[in-house]
């Protein structure tokens, strides 16, 4: 029989965090699994051998250092600022995952002092973040929170020695190649321009009444469902377009339109083609995409 | 002279039909009068059209297409939106002048008898290559702040129903003045209405 491969050391690191991740991470339902291939050094919450105290002791080497959260450079944690700390564990590991928003472009958190917090590699868009020069390792797994299997897939890609495709913001192709729109049960809406008038319906597209960013967001959640049943679209709530560096952001709920027409086109899509097919389309009266699907009253 | 190519011979076919229809309306002008007024069989035109409906079909589309690419040159050269304005006036009322049965189609058979434009022709199918121009004009006005951002059927409706209202007019022998001659207080009308304030 061949014997068990060696379990991935995994350290998890939090820098300004709401424990979004880290939450989003123990609903996992597959965690079980998971733990089977991995062995925290440390973690928050989990059982681990370390404590946050022995890691700024004597520095481990790991095989993944995760970090959650925003960074900003005199944070700290045991003691030990964020920009000694970060840099000393991450020199140290084999792979370095940017869980969520925050560790990736600054995310919620930098609104509150956008000069001095970022990602660890990505500033918003600009790739100004403490780890820059060892970008090559770092595999940024942005949302908010980032979806429980985007960690797993990534975690099962290092464990087998697989090469993982990344965008130009680091993010695995495999899970952000698509858009959240990709996969959306409201397609047919949106073609036909039947827009939702409100949150919480089966029904009816939601970018232009509720401000869905879908078209212009990339990732997966329409495809990798939300504890395996769900996502923001299917459940009647726009996508706000967390997984982008632009997030948050202003005016959640709503879509930029001049006279109607979205200030921004979806992604790859040339305006004037856009226009032509979507006043078209509009003038179309479809009595199926316009009734409720499940009547309550019938 | 040498031979027309099928293409070229429907669009000879369209500028007499519409002449026709637009002096005429849809159901006064028969297939065999435009055979007629073309000099071709009737059994031979509907070789190019097979029906009155397609014919008037395709009419639209040919003048929707001409308004789009009038539109489209001047929503892409450098000039102000009031510039722009002026420029869609004057060739709005530039057409009227010169291929008056355009515009007279537009508004005495398309939009007089839209039953029959009902089939083929929902919605806004056959004029997108005219509306879409439109709304690129308006959206561009309302991102450049020279515009008030509004529901853009409000903003249509006073810009096409304006210069459709004086053609019109103009058509019924009311106007004192040529036209033309009102182009400029009519742009500086549109500009005033519609500007951002
Ligand atoms: S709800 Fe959002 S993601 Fe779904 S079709 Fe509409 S715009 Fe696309
Ligand atoms: S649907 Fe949009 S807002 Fe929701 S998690 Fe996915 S990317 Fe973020």
């Amino acid at each position: 029989m061949p014997s068990n491969p060696a379990k991935l050391k995994v350290i998890w690191l939090q820098g300004i965090t709401c424990n979004g991740n880290t939450h989003s991470f123990l609903n996992d339902p597959a965690l079980g699994t998971l733990l089977e291939t991995i062995e925290f050094i440390h973690h928050p919450l989990l059982p681990c051998q370390k404590t946050l105290k022995d890691l700024v002791k004597k520095v481990p080497k790991s095989d993944v250092l995760i970090f959650e959260g925003a960074y900003s450079a005199p944070f700290e944690r045991a003691g030990v600022e964020m920009r000694t700390l970060l840099p000393a564990l991450a020199h140290k590991a084999k792979h370095i995952i940017s869980m969520g928003s925050c560790a990736s472009f600054g995310g919620i958190f930098k609104e509150n002092d956008p000069e001095h917090i970022s990602g660890i590699v990505f500033d918003k868009e600009n790739g100004s973040g403490p780890l820059k020069a060892m970008q090559e390792k770092v595999i940024t797994l942005s949302g908010c929170p980032a979806h429980p299997k985007w960690l797993s897939f990534v975690i099962d890609m290092i464990s087998a020695g697989r090469e993982i495709l990344v965008d130009e913001f680091r993010r695995p192709k495999e899970l952000y190649a698509y858009l959240v729109h990709n996969g959306c049960l409201r397609n047919e809406y949106f073609e036909w321009k039947v827009d939702s008038e409100r949150f919480g319906t089966k029904e009816g597209c939601l970018f232009y009444a509720q401000g869905c960013q879908g078209p212009y967001t990339h990732g997966s959640c329409n495809k990798i469902l939300w504890n395996d049943v769900s996502s923001k679209t299917r459940s009647g709530t726009p996508c706000v377009g967390c997984t982008e560096p632009a997030f948050p952001k202003r005016d959640l709920f709503t879509t930029k339109t001049y006279m109607s027409i979205p200030s921004e086109m979806p992604l790859g899509i040339p305006k004037r083609s856009y226009l032509a097919l979507a006043g078209a389309a509009k003038s179309f009266h479809i009595k199926r995409l316009e009734e409720r699907l499940i009547d309550d009253h019938a | 002279m040498a031979r027309l190519s099928k293409e070229e011979r429907k669009v000879s076919i369209m500028t007499k039909a519409l002449e026709l229809f637009s002096k005429e309306g849809f159901y006064q002008t028969t297939m065999p009068a435009i055979a007629e007024k073309i000099g071709m069989s009737v059994g031979n035109l509907y070789n190019y059209f097979t029906s009155k409906e397609m014919l008037a079909k395709d009419l639209i589309l040919y003048i929707a297409n001409i308004l789009g690419e009038e539109i489209r040159r001047i929503n892409e050269s450098p000039m102000s939106t009031q510039e722009k304005i002026e420029a869609i006036v004057h060739m709005y009322f530039k057409i009227a002048k010169d291929r008056p049965e355009t515009i007279e189609y537009f508004l005495r058979v398309y939009l007089s008898n839209r039953e029959v434009f009902q089939n083929s022709c929902e919605g806004m199918i056959c004029v997108s290559a005219f509306v879409t121009e439109m709304m690129i004009f308006f959206e561009e006005g309302v991102r450049s702040g020279d515009l008030r951002d509004q529901d853009f059927f409000s903003a249509f409706g006073l810009f096409m129903g304006y210069l459709g209202g004086m053609v019109f007019i103009n058509g019924e022998n009311i106007l004192p003045k040529p036209l033309e001659s009102y182009e400029h207080t009519i742009a500086e009308n549109i500009y005033y209405a519609l500007k951002s304030r």
